[in-house]
This record gives structure tokens, C-alpha cells and sequence, in this order.
């Protein structure tokens, strides 16, 4: 029995969720209700920085409907919300790792700090409730501006006076300065990386439910890895062990790295369920999410590069102040430093790295990964200075890039990477046709006859993804693996239901997943299931982020399936009476080699579970294989982008009129799904880089832009259609799908596209820079300043 | 939400009458400023009077040389009309860039106007074309009417029941989007009746403003270039996150010189 058919990795298969998504049935953490449910609701610092004097709570504990009320006296007894990642400062000191309170104990440190949760029968009286609890606060001045965080007089935390959380480098200090001293030019930048608010659709949310019969926990929560939130949550604030805590992440609508993290409303309502003995439920408010997920980027730098006479890179020198916020969030102290500093090679050959991170505290919320985290912030300033540096030289951007490139594989970077692959030329080469860049100067005088000014920018980007390599990771101070688990159960009818420890929140995972699971036993899509987002289902998980699901939760699977497979053989033998040596797997079926005898996917299953002729000496019966895969190196997705951008210089109002993007993903399962996920990239890079720009009052610390009235979210009338094409190019050598990782892509190499492309059009005025966003006012007052000087 | 009483009056002179006798009441129109507002707790009056079940405030009907427009027709309508797409396209033009399609299916004219946003497009209209509004005791011309931020003419009692338009030879309206929000970081309503040239500003302001100096050299001649060598003063402007007042000092007449060429078009 055979079942040849095309494979099903490479095709456009429609996605499986989608059906659920579309027609409104998806079950998402707010649409569970349990029985006797109650509601949450927090209240919460008005101020940026100020002790606590007073708390009068008796109002809000007798209001209608009130049930339970706890300030932070009452949560001494549990941790507070831990860091997952210890970095060590240049002089050998780890980290100052400030605790992070559940509710707020004596001090609040950023404009939405919880200070109290109440618990109520309904949302409404939750919220009217904690209206009622009267504050009295001895406000403090506010830290807010990273760059002078260190100077200011103002702590945010005892234990780190100066506000410095660690001052961390990489790379040959001595050797880089050596390669500047004798340097023929050097281009000099100073920027702003600008914070982003994350602004998933779904907002946050958790339904906490304490069994007494069990003495277990159950937490609903919208998570991107509810393992790792168990793990935290059990092991380090509430001091209970894992097997009595389930953690369900159930749909999750979108979450760009802010739903990785542990949060202080999930952990209250957990610890406040017992005490009550009802299940409690919160939900975000837009406002909410705007004042405490953790927001991302958040870098004020300044960097270096020198050139010799020829236009090669002969060093970089880089110093980045990165906010961490108020607190340590799970990941924060690794962004800066081990997911952007170690990516400052981008594609090129500079031999000489230097990159000194100082991390700050402010009175601001936390500052984890978005998006991209960190290598958005080395590839912004890396191919800004590249372009500037082609600029002040009058070299052909693109060209200087091409004498710069990476041609050589497997190429060890000065800071501490190894990229596997890649062909950094065919991408550039291909985005330039693909542009049409030839016929930029007759688009630009079609512009121009319109009073508009038109330029193109270019951006080739790297990243190291497929994180990561647990030693390795370890080594640069995680506090966990970096592994992925997988488990294939095949069930007696050859049906299969996967299970994996990643987590799709609008990634696609159950059908790019099962795409690669049912080529593998060449089965029909159908016949096989993933499940993920549950402890009491999968195994165990380190979840999705950093473009990690396909090249490490995929490769778990499919080393469990290749452990069904060869079981499978060793069945076969038996009933095909043949040598497990003689039996191979082709075409759905497991045949003797070199005859016509075979069994099919099905029989061998059902055979399996139905061992009445069977090999029960050397073998156990059942069709089921877990594995655990760590990565033996990141994966480095690379690729080339040409944005052009209209001006309008009577208004500064800009315009992205093309964007052309051409991804090395390696191998690719599902072509479509790949390209939404740089469309999606490509949405929030631009949008970075022209609209969205978290700001707070440098005085107050009051969020300035708190809602969707200010804080401008990119829409699809912002964006243009998109030219988008993946090459397999360079497949990973290191992973069994050839696989790279294309999430964070188009957020990591769009935003200085459009910034070299804006400065390209606005280079006739005199205008070298321009901050991020670049909105119309930005635009304009650049104009306007050049203007004045002349 | 707090709790509070609703009504829904089923003439003019019942709504009058409970507006008169309740001070903390509020009139409800289209609801899509004053119910974000209530969400928000900015806002807590004791009864909602909805003038929603008035089918005289509602619809667009040409009077001689004017139009007529009831306070109730939502911007949606006033879009679609083709009374007004005949014969003040602006205003239609206008109607159809305000909000989302959800805020033009609620939202009205006379809410619009009542509320004086200092961002809203209709203030710009009104004043722009000289408008005449009408309430349940008096008309008040556009010039005395927008008195300052979210500031009227209209007594708190007083019901606004209709905008007269009259209709010019040549108008257009030039907004430049707030990029978040979307409502006019700066807007211009130019329009030519007669020998009368008006320039209405919205978004700039406390409230929507005339802008003398522009008129006068329009009346001179109504063309773009007649607008060259014309800067605005900041003072007095708004300035937000968005657009410092010398930058929205430096867009009227930017915007006014391309609201005058498309009224020219």
C-alpha cells in the first residue's frame, strides 16, 4: 500500500485555525468563565515615583459586591516577580536586581505600579471598588530620560543609588581602538532607539482557580510560554511545586514578545484564590496595557565605525544606554546586551567589535523584548552608520555594503558568534532587481514634478534567531534551557496528535506544524492535530519568542517522529518477517527494500496498540515519542531591503511609496505564512520608524501617549503593498528542517530602510539626521532647523 | 458607568422641557463624545435626553439658496446626500473624512458642533461657509456661535436643531491628520460666495477661527499665489505631541493654499 503524494512542506496550505479565528469561536482567556467566578481589579499609581504614606481601604472593602481586598502587606510571604537572566558588569559584579513586588510595598515606581487588587462578584463593582481606596502618597521626583538616569539625583531603587542596573561590554576594547587609530575616516551617529508600546489586540488577561480537593492551582493566562509561567510563578513567588500548578494558554491574539513575561496581576490572582476560594478573573484595559506591559526598545546610543581607504570596516565601536524600566521584567537585562550587542557584526567582515551597555532604571514602566528584541536596535544603528558612513565616502550604499560582506561560511564575528551560512550578496543582488532601483531616478523626477521629494534607502539585516543553544545561553547568564520538547502520539487509527512546548499566538503553528508532522508519515493534513499552550497537555515547553518555533520546537518534533518511525520499522520487520535492517519508510508505508511488501502508516499503528502479533520481548507496545531538542547553534536569517519614501516638504507629512524585501529564511514549510509574517514585520518596523513613539512627560513620568488618540498605531492605509520574496538561499546546517526563523524579520531591517530612504529624500535640504519616528512635525522641524542655519 | 436616567423625548418641546428641569441632565446625540467621556469618568450627569427618536432633526432638504441640515443626520448621511454632494461637494467631502465608518453611521452634525471639539471638522465647515445654526428658540450666525474649548453659544438648556448652509460658488476643505487620532491636527474650509471669501481653521485653535488676513488676500484674488508671501503668527495655538504651534502656524496657509486650488479644480 502506498500514498505518494506531493509533499506538503513549501505549499501555501490555508491556515487550520483560521476557521475558529474568522467565525468567532476561538476561546481565548476572557471568553472562560468558571463556575462562582469573581473579577478582578487593580488599583494603581497615579504617580510615577512616590512612597506610600497611607492606604484606606475600608471603603472599598465594604462596596457592593466587594469580596476580598489585598495591599502588599498582605503579600510578604510570597517572592517577588523574578528575572530570568543575570548579566555581570565589566568589574565582575552581577546585576543590582532590585525586588519586584507583587503590590507595591512602600514605593511606587511607575505610573500604573500595582499597589492593590480587589476582588469583587462583578468587573464593574471590582473597578468601582477600587476607585474608592484612598492613597496618600509622598510624591518623589521622577527619573525618566535614560540618558541622564545615571547623573540624576533620584534613585529608583535602593540598592542601585546611581540608577545603574549593570555596565556590561563585548568585544577587544584595545584591538578596536588600535583599528580607529589608524583608521582613514570614521563616521560617527548618535540615535535614539524609540521605546514601543507592544499593543497586542488581545489585551492581558488571567483567570486564577484554587482547587481545595487537589490543593492545586489552575492559571488561565494569554502567555506565549505557559511553562515558563508555571516555573516562575511556582518556584519563585509563590513557593509551590509544579505539579500543583496548571498553566493554560489557551488563543492568544498576538503577543510581539509582551506575553512572555510573568506579570504581577497573574501572580496576585493566583496567590488571591485560595485565599478567596473562587476562581478570580482579570482583563486588561486598553489603559492598562498601554501603563504596564512591558514595552520595547528604549536605547540611546552612540557609535563609531571606521573604514580604511577603500571603504572595508576596520572597527566598530558602539555605547548604548538601555531603560530597563522600574523593574527587572523576565528577560530584560538580556536584550541589550546578549540579543544586540553579539549582532553588531550584522553581514559584514569588521574584524573589531567593541559595544559597552550601561542599563538603567527609570520611573517607567518595564522594557523587555518586542519584536525583535535587541537585534532591532543593533541593525538600526548598524546599517544607519553603514548608509552614513556611504554618504559622507559618495559610495553606492549598496556597494559599500557588497565590499563589506560576509563570503565565507562557517565565519566566527569578533562578538562572540558563529553564523552557520548564508549569502548576503544573492539577497542584495536580487532586492535591487526586484526594486527596480534602476528606475528610482525617473520615479524620483515623476515625484519631484509633484513637489514631492523621493529616496530610496537600503537596509541588509541579520539576526540570530532559533534561540538558543542552553549552554551557550547559559554561559551568558539565562537562568534556564533553551531547548524545546516535542511529543508525537500516534494513535491506533495512524491518526496523530502532536504536542508541542511552543506556543502559537497568530503564528500558525497547527497547520505549519502539521504540515511538516504529516510529510513525515505521509498523511493526509488532516489526520494530524497540534496541541500546545497547556502543562497538564505537553510536556514541557520554553514556548514562543525569538523566532524559535519551527527551527527549535519544530526539529523537537521532528526528532520524536523520527523515533516513531524507527520504532515503526522494528514492527514492521516483525510482521513483514525481514531484518529491522531490511525495513525502510517511503511514501507512507514501511517496506521491505527492494520488494513489493509493505505495511501502511495505519497498520503499523494499529498494530502497535493491538499487539496480538507482535514483538512484546524487544519492544513495548503503543506508538508514542517524546524528544527534547537544544539547538547546537542559533539560526541566522539574513536579508536585503529597499524602501522608497515620498516627502512632502511643504507639510514633512512622508510616505512609504515601495518597500522591497528579499528574506534568506533557508528551507520554508509554509510560503504563505511566511510571507504574512514579514508583511506583519514589515508593518511594525515602519511603523516604528514613522509613527509610533512611547513618550513620557520628562518631569512627571506621566505617560504621555496613553491610548490610541496619541500613541499611533501603524494602519493599512500607512503601509504600501508590500514586494515580498523569500529565497531558500542558505538552509540552516544545523537543524533537520534546514529552517531559520522569518517572525521578527521585517521589524528587524525595515526601520533604517526608511530612515536612510527619508534621508536620501530630505539630503538636498541639508538635513543628516532624523529620530524615529519621523512624523510629519519631526520631518519638518528638520527642514526647518536646517533652514535656520543657512 | 455610573448609573443614570435616560429619556427619549418624542418632540422638541418635551426635550426642552426635560432639559430645563434637570441641570445635570445631557443632551444625547450620536453619543461619540459623550459616551467614551462617561467610560471614561470624565463625565457623570444624572440623565441622558436622546434626541434620537426626532425624525424632524433628522435629514438634508435645499432651501432656495441653502441647505438645510438637521442636527440628528449623521455624518454618513451627509456624505451620501446627494443634495449636498450637488451643490456643497465640500461639505460632503468633509463628512466623509470624519472618523471611521462607525463614528459617520452615529455621529451627527448638531452633536458635532455642540461639543466644539477644538479638533472637529464641522466647526470649520460652519464657520468656512458662513452657516446659520438653528436651535428650538433662535438662529445664531457661525460667527458668534464657537466661543472657545468645547465652548458654544448654546445656552445648557437649548437644543440645537438645524445648520443652514449657503451655498457658494467655489469651497473645499483641506485637512492634515492628527497620524494617531486622525482628527485634524490642522484643518481649512475655504470657500468664494459672491465677493466673499471666508477661511475657517479648525484644530489649531481653543476653538474653530477665521483667519483675516488669508480672507483679505484672497478677496484680492482668489488663487493660490495670492497666499505666497503670507506667514501665520503661533501665538495663541495649540501645541501637543503631535504639532507645536509654530508648525500648525505653518500649515493654514500651507493647507489654505491647497484647499483654494481645489476649490478652484
Amino acid at each position: 500500500m502506498s500514498s505518494t503524494r506531493a509533499p506538503l512542506i513549501g505549499q501555501p496550505v490555508e491556515r487550520k485555525e483560521d476557521y475558529r479565528f474568522v467565525t468567532g469561536t476561538g476561546q481565548y482567556t476572557d471568553d472562560i468563565v468558571l463556575p462562582r467566578q469573581t473579577y478582578a481589579a487593580f488599583v494603581r499609581s497615579p504617580h510615577a515615583h512616590a512612597h506610600l504614606r497611607s492606604l484606606d481601604v475600608a471603603a472599598a472593602r465594604g462596596a457592593p459586591g466587594v469580596l476580598a481586598l489585598y495591599t502588599g502587606k498582605d503579600l510578604t510571604s510570597v517572592g517577588g516577580v523574578p528575572c530570568g537572566w543575570l548579566i555581570h558588569s565589566i568589574d565582575g559584579t552581577p546585576m543590582k536586581e532590585p525586588k519586584h513586588p507583587i503590590l507595591a510595598e512602600d514605593k511606587v515606581r511607575h505610573v500604573g505600579d500595582p499597589i492593590a487588587l480587589v476582588v469583587a462578584e462583578s468587573a464593574r463593582e471590582a473597578k468601582a471598588a477600587a476607585a474608592l481606596v484612598e492613597v496618600e502618597y509622598d510624591v518623589l521626583p521622577a527619573v525618566v530620560n535614560p540618558a541622564t538616569a545615571a547623573a540624576s539625583s533620584t534613585s529608583v531603587h535602593d540598592i542601585a543609588p546611581d540608577n545603574i542596573c549593570f555596565t556590561w561590554a563585548v568585544g577587544d576594547k584595545a584591538a578596536t581602538d588600535t583599528a580607529f587609530a589608524r583608521a582613514a575616516h570614521v563616521t560617527r551617529l548618535s540615535l535614539i532607539n524609540n521605546r514601543l508600546i507592544p499593543n497586542a489586540l488581545e489585551p492581558r488577561a488571567a483567570n486564577a482557580h484554587y482547587s481545595p480537593a487537589s490543593d492545586s492551582y489552575t492559571l488561565y493566562v494569554t502567555s506565549q510560554n505557559p511553562h515558563v509561567e508555571r516555573l516562575l510563578m511556582a518556584a519563585f513567588v509563590l513557593g509551590i511545586p509544579e505539579h500543583k500548578l496548571r498553566v493554560v494558554a489557551p488563543d492568544v491574539g498576538g503577543g510581539f514578545g509582551s506575553k512572555i513575561y510573568l506579570y504581577a496581576e497573574e501572580a496576585a490572582l493566583v496567590w488571591a484564590s485560595r485565599r478567596v476560594g473562587r476562581p478570580i478573573k482579570w482583563t486588561a484595559e486598553r489603559s492598562e496595557s498601554f501603563l504596564t506591559d512591558a514595552h520595547g526598545r528604549d536605547h540611546v546610543t552612540t557609535a563609531e565605525l571606521a573604514l580604511d581607504a577603500d571603504g572595508k570596516f576596520l572597527a566598530l565601536r558602539v555605547d548604548t544606554i538601555a531603560n530597563m524600566g522600574a523593574y527587572l521584567s523576565t528577560f530584560a537585562p538580556c536584550i541589550p546586551t546578549i540579543l544586540h550587542a553579539t549582532l553588531l557584526a550584522g553581514q559584514y567582515t569588521t574584524p573589531h567589535i567593541h559595544c559597552q551597555v550601561r542599563a538603567v532604571f527609570t520611573n517607567t514602566a518595564p522594557v523587555d523584548a518586542y519584536r525583535g528584541a535587541g537585534r532591532p536596535e543593533a541593525t538600526y544603528l548598524l546599517e544607519r552608520i553603514v548608509e552614513r558612513a556611504a554618504r559622507e565616502l559618495a559610495i553606492d550604499p549598496p556597494e559599500l555594503r557588497r565590499r563589506n560582506f560576509i563570503r565565507k561560511f562557517p565565519y566566527a564575528t569578533p562578538v562572540g558568534l558563529t553564523y552557520d551560512t548564508g549569502d548576503y550578496e544573492a539577497t542584495l543582488d536580487r532586492v535591487l532587481e526586484l526594486a527596480d532601483v534602476r528606475g528610482f531616478p525617473a520615479r524620483k523626477a515623476e515625484s519631484e514634478r509633484r513637489g514631492l521629494r523621493r529616496g530610496i534607502g537600503y537596509s541588509c539585516y541579520i539576526e540570530a534567531c532559533g534561540i538558543a543553544p542552553s549552554s551557550i545561553a547559559g554561559a551568558l547568564g539565562a537562568r534556564a534551557g533553551l531547548f524545546e520538547a516535542g511529543e508525537v502520539r500516534v494513535h491506533p487509527t495512524g491518526k496523530v496528535t502532536v504536542f508541542t512546548g511552543s506556543h502559537s499566538h497568530g503564528q500558525g503553528h497547527e497547520t505549519t506544524f502539521a504540515q511538516v508532522v504529516a510529510d513525515k508519515f505521509g498523511l493526509p493534513l488532516e489526520d494530524v492535530e497540534i496541541e500546545h499552550g497547556d502543562t497538564a497537555k505537553v510536556l514541557f515547553g520554553m514556548g514562543t519568542y525569538g523566532s524559535r518555533s519551527l527551527a527549535v520546537g519544530g526539529s523537537a518534533i521532528v526528532k520524536a517522529a523520527d523515533k516513531i518511525l524507527a520504532k515503526g520499522c522494528r514492527i514492521a520487520a516483525h510482521l513483514l518477517e525481514a531484518s529491522d535492517e531490511d525495513i525502510e519508510f517511503r511514501d507512507g508505508a514501511f517496506r521491505v527494500k527492494g520488494t513489493d511488501r509493505s505495511k501502511s502508516f495505519a497498520e503499523i499503528a494499529l498494530a502497535a496498540y493491538v499487539p496480538h502479533h507482535y514483538p512484546i520481548e524487544q519492544l513495548e507496545p503503543g506508538l508514542n515519542e517524546n524528544a527534547f531538542y537544544d539547538p547546537p547553534n542559533f539560526t541566522f536569517p539574513a536579508g536585503s531591503y529597499v524602501c522608497e519614501v515620498e516627502v512632502d516638504p511643504d507639510t514633512g507629512a512622508a510616505r512609504v511609496d515601495r518597500f522591497t524585501a528579499c528574506d534568506d529564511f533557508g528551507n520554508v514549510v509554509n510560503p504563505m505564512i511566511v510571507e504574512g509574517q514579514v508583511h506583519g514585520g514589515l508593518a511594525q518596523g515602519i511603523g516604528q520608524a514613522l509613527l509610533e513613539g512611547c513618550r513620557y512627560d520628562e518631569e512627571s513620568g506621566q505617560l504621555l501617549t496613553g491610548s490610541l488618540l496619541d500613541y499611533t498605531l501603524p494602519r493599512a492605509d500607512d503601509l504600501p503593498n508590500f514586494l515580498v520574496q523569500t529565497v531558500k538561499g542558505t538552509p540552516c546546517k544545523h537543524n533537520p528542517l534546514g529552517v531559520k526563523g522569518c517572525g521578527e524579520a521585517g521589524a528587524i531591517g525595515s526601520p533604517p530602510a526608511v530612515i536612510n530612504a527619508l534621508l536620501d529624500a530630505l539630503a538636498p535640504y541639508g538635513v543628516r539626521d532624523l529620530e524615529m519616528p519621523a512624523t510629519p512635525l519631526r520631518i519638518w522641524q528638520a527642514i526647518e532647523a536646517v533652514r535656520g542655519k543657512r | 458607568m455610573p448609573n443614570l436616567s435616560y429619556h427619549r423625548p418624542s418632540s422638541i418641546a418635551e426635550a426642552a422641557r426635560l432639559a430645563r428641569d434637570d441641570p445635570d441632565a445631557k443632551l444625547l446625540a450620536g453619543g461619540q463624545s459623550i459616551i467614551p467621556s462617561l467610560k471614561l469618568g470624565l463625565l457623570a450627569p444624572s440623565a441622558f435626553i436622546d434626541l434620537g427618536g426626532l425624525p424632524e432633526l433628522r435629514g438634508v432638504r435645499l432651501e432656495g439658496r441653502s441647505l438645510r441640515i438637521g442636527a440628528m443626520t449623521s455624518h454618513a448621511e451627509v456624505a451620501n446626500s446627494p443634495e449636498v454632494r450637488k451643490h456643497v461637494p465640500a461639505l460632503a467631502h468633509l463628512a466623509a473624512g470624519i472618523g471611521d465608518r462607525q463614528v459617520r453611521n452615529r455621529g451627527t452634525i448638531g452633536g458635532s458642533l455642540a461639543n466644539s471639539d477644538p479638533a472637529a471638522d464641522y466647526p470649520a465647515a460652519v464657520l468656512g461657509l458662513g452657516a446659520e445654526v438653528r436651535t428650538d428658540r433662535r438662529a445664531i450666525p457661525a460667527d458668534s456661535f464657537f466661543k472657545g474649548l468645547f465652548e458654544t453659544d448654546l445656552g445648557r438648556d437649548e437644543i440645537l436643531t438645524a445648520v443652514e448652509f449657503p451655498l457658494p460658488e467655489r469651497a473645499a476643505y483641506v485637512k492634515f491628520p492628527q497620524p494617531a487620532s486622525r482628527f485634524a491636527l490642522v484643518g481649512v474650509f475655504v470657500s468664494l460666495t459672491g465677493k466673499s471669501v471666508r477661511v475657517a481653521v479648525t484644530g489649531a485653535g481653543p476653538c474653530a477661527f477665521r483667519v483675516a488676513a488669508l480672507e483679505q488676500a484672497l478677496a484680492k484674488r482668489f488663487a493660490p499665489e495670492s497666499l505666497n508671501d503670507i506667514t501665520m503668527p503661533a501665538d495663541a495655538l495649540n501645541a501637543d505631541l503631535h504639532g507645536s504651534a509654530e508648525y500648525r502656524a505653518h500649515l493654514i496657509p500651507v493647507l489654505t493654499r491647497r484647499a483654494v486650488t481645489q476649490a478652484l479644480a
